[in-house]
């Protein structure tokens, strides 16, 4: 719990630098004979994106689409080579995301969605999440047969970004292979002889001036660090296995399957009638064996983790029946069928992949013309699949004020408006990370009393509609 | 009695048009029938006040500045733009009074080109300071002069868009008071901004029709000012001045500040069509600006100027700064 509160965000009202434009005749005369500097051949760009993932490519398409900002510069700025794939590989890739309702209608804003339909999606209508300890389980549903969310190849979101910034190339610029060296921050006051803009200084030699600066350079952000945005941070003790699985049989394959195991949350998302996907967040050291295993028996551990019944105790089974047979005679046709999960039938070669999982998260989102987004900001557990929807709410949130304040003439770096974001997101933000983490605490754990705990708390959250659709609601901003 | 009387003028356009200028005039300022009076917060150091009033008077129209305004304007702060400092209810102001000019403009013109709203438009923002309602403006896509009588003004608006190459095309400051305008600006600006200033202005009547000559025909003049009344000065000079300190010490004089019914009467009998009078209130609270029906203490107000045939309707005292203008409107009255 500590934890979590060290997340809250403190935003720091120290005391201002109080910086008056000229404090004297001398400056006022140097200035005087110093308007050259307006004509500085630094080009000043309205806004720079900085970093071109997924997040960041999408801030730059949106910034690019909105009416309010058609007149402004703004710039991408992407260290890795452009990712252009016209012919998507047959195979999938081992990297997906599930993009929410609200994140479908972000991109599809800007028309990137058409395009990600048009290669491959894989919707799903159902989430069954349920307990390894006991029978526990709570089901996600739509009752009208819509969409719960989509399973999309980071790939393919990418792919179909950088179409959309190929098509407003007019609008955004975007320097591929352009790494940051360095910032220089304004002074919160003009001053006569500094600028009041942000310096980027590019590893070509390049300087860039900007009036607003926006880092979507990731966890490890550099715009984060140079500015001296704090972000309070922790390594879980887990790493993810992803992998891309086929399935024995073909089936609808429109539900995505979540257990908890003591070890850690096993999910498979679907991405076509035959193919899921693997994330299996696991001890470090169960990851690197899952890694290195042969491809036999790690069909046969996911199985197994999806099947077995050897954590279950008799106490808690007993008390889970006793509770669903009290909730049946109370409400008689509250509760969904359970399902089973599909049976894995082999694994794609070289998709087994590990990675570390952490926690962290600014405790400042925006400064003086900066503003975070996506992982810069926030890093969570992929248990409950919204990383990188938090980013693309992020990007929701923020394209909302800046677009205001374009329409209202606004200086686009003013800390006004920036603040607004910040204060919405963050605070939209943490709840799911409390709640992330707390859940991954709590299912952590294989004692009776948090098992029992927790077995309860599913089972009625599973009965209560209103409840759960306010969780739905709530994930699928 | 001076009501009513006013009320009269308001009424019928064919009325004396002399006792408006008499009332204004004759109350306020006996002495400086002439002096038009407009510059805003100023931001002078105490060492500037020396510099500026002994060794470099102005060099345009100083007669027509009040050099007892000036001098209390000197003794403000100057830290302009900074957004929570002393003029951040002027920031703050920007919220509803960008919107309220725009959507205005909006609304009379049928295409703009995406992202300027305000795009081809010529407006004058008189009485510009150092800038805060200009860039906005220029922003839009306007193309701005921001005037201001106060050189040091001129000059802070000035320094600040000089990073900025969009607002380096777009805005041009001088350091001018509206009358100097008037001969080389005749029928320029497709709109006038004179926010908070009024309220600062000698001779209303006169400055009303200086806007109307530096306007084009069906040009839009914007103010926002203070109301005259009980209110305004309980909240604007007690409250914002002493207590709350929101703005300056000294800033207003309550004598100057003109209800909106007699703007109205001034703007209609100089062939202005008032459009929209609000309200404004500022909540310090919060820091932020809102619409309100009554406008018993703030408000903005927008006026057309009428086409040259309602506007040579009642004859005009002829000004001494502007002969030439009024040998112009004189043919066109006759023509009509």
């Amino acid at each position: 719990m500590a934890a979590v509160m060290a997340l809250l965000p403190c935003r720091r009202f120290g005391p201002r630098k109080s910086l008056c434009f000229c404090s004297g005749r001398a400056a006022f005369l140097g200035w005087r004979g110093g308007s050259a500097r307006s004509s500085a051949s630094e080009a000043v760009y309205d806004v720079v994106v900085s970093g071109g993932g997924m997040v960041g490519s999408a801030m730059a398409a949106a910034l690019g689409h909105d009416v309010h900002l058609h007149e402004k510069k703004i710039l991408l700025l992407e260290a890795g080579p452009r990712k252009a794939t016209n012919q998507l590989p047959k195979s999938y890739s081992n990297r997906v995301s599930a993009i929410t309702p609200g994140s479908a209608t972000l991109l599809n804003s800007f028309g990137a969605w058409d395009h990600i339909c048009s290669m491959r999606v894989k919707p799903f209508r159902r989430m069954q999440v349920w307990d390894a300890c006991s029978e526990a389980m709570i089901i996600f549903d739509k009752d009208n047969l819509e969409d719960m969310g989509y399973i999309v190849e980071n790939d393919v979101i990418m792919s179909a970004l950088t179409k959309q910034l190929d098509a407003i190339s007019d609008r955004v610029e975007v320097l591929y292979r352009s790494r940051a060296l360095g910032y220089t921050w304004p002074l919160p006051y003009q001053t006569c002889d500094s600028s009041p803009w942000v310096e980027i200084d590019l590893a070509d030699g390049r300087k860039l001036q900007t009036k607003l600066l926006i880092g979507a350079d990731g966890q490890n952000s550099m715009v984060r660090k140079a500015a001296g945005l704090q972000n309070i941070q922790y390594q879980y003790d887990q790493s993810a296995v992803v992998a891309t699985l086929h399935l024995s049989e073909a089936t609808d394959n429109n539900v995505a399957w979540q257990r908890f195991l003591p070890s850690g949350p096993i999910a498979l998302l679907p991405l076509s009638d035959t193919v899921s996907s693997l994330v299996w967040s696991t001890s470090h050291e169960h990851a690197s064996q899952l890694q290195n295993m042969d491809e036999e028996s790690f069909v046969d551990s996911i199985n197994s983790a999806f099947w077995s019944n050897a954590n279950h105790s008799d106490f808690i089974d007993t008390a889970g029946s006793l509770f669903r047979s009290a909730v049946s005679l109370l409400m008689p046709s509250g509760s969904v069928a359970r399902q089973l999960p599909p049976s894995v039938a082999k694994v794609d070669l070289k998709s087994r992949a590990v990675f570390p999982l952490g926690l962290g998260h600014a405790t400042e989102y925006v400064q003086h013309r900066v503003a975070l987004i996506g992982d810069a900001a926030h890093r969570v557990h992929p248990l409950a699949g919204q990383g990188v929807n938090m980013g693309f709410g992020d990007i929701t949130c923020l394209m909302h004020h800046l677009s205001a304040a374009a329409f209202n003439g606004k200086d686009l770096g003013s800390l006004n408006h920036l603040l607004q974001y910040e204060r919405e997101q963050q605070t939209h933000n943490l709840s799911i990370m409390v709640a992330i983490d707390l859940l991954k605490r709590l299912y952590s754990t294989s004692a009776a009393p948090f098992v029992l705990l927790r077995t309860w708390g599913l089972q009625a959250t599973n009965v209560a509609s209103p409840v759960k659709e306010q969780i739905m609601a709530f994930a699928s901003k | 009695m001076f009501l009513e009387e006013r009320k009269d003028v308001a009424g019928g356009y064919s009325c004396n048009h002399s006792s408006p200028l008499q009332i204004a005039q004759g109350v306020l300022f006996k002495k400086c029938k002439s002096q038009l009076k407009y510059s805003t917060h100023t931001n002078l150091a105490k060492a500037w006040n020396k510099i500026y009033f002994t060794g470099q008077p102005f060099s345009t129209s100083h007669t027509t500045v009040d050099p007892k305004e000036m001098k209390k304007f000197q003794l403000l702060a100057y830290k302009w733009w900074d957004e929570h400092g002393e003029y951040s209810a002027l920031h703050s102001m920007n919220d509803i009074r960008v919107p309220f000019i725009r959507d205005t403009v909006l609304n009379m013109r049928n295409d703009h080109p995406l992202g300027s709203p305000l795009s081809g438009m010529k407006i004058l923002d008189i009485g510009c300071g150092g800038g805060l309602l200009t860039e906005p403006l220029g922003r839009l896509g306007a193309s701005v002069t921001g005037i201001d009588p106060v050189e040091d003004n001129i000059r802070t608006a000035e320094l600040h868009k000089s990073f900025d190459p969009v607002l380096g095309k777009r805005i041009q400051y001088k350091s001018c008071s509206l009358e100097d305008l008037v001969e080389e600006a005749s029928e320029t600006f497709d709109s006038i901004v004179a926010s908070e200033v009024v309220e600062h202005v000698a001779d209303v009547e006169m400055f009303v029709r200086c806007c109307s000559r530096v306007l084009k025909p069906e040009g839009s003049l914007f103010i926002t000012t203070i109301n005259k009344s009980q209110l305004s000065y309980l909240l604007g000079i007690v409250v914002a001045e002493k207590v709350l300190g929101i703005v300056p010490a000294g800033t207003h004089e309550w004598e100057k500040f003109i209800a909106p019914e007699e703007l109205e009467r001034i703007l209609e009998s100089n062939g202005f069509l008032v459009k929209t009078v609000k309200g404004m209130l500022y909540n310090p609270l919060f820091g932020s600006w809102s619409w309100i029906g009554s406008t018993s203490i703030n408000y903005a107000l927008h006026a057309v100027k009428s086409t040259a045939q309602e506007q040579s309707g009642p004859s005009e005292p002829p000004l001494e700064i502007d002969k030439e203008q009024l040998q112009t409107e004189a043919s066109i009255g006759t023509g009509s």
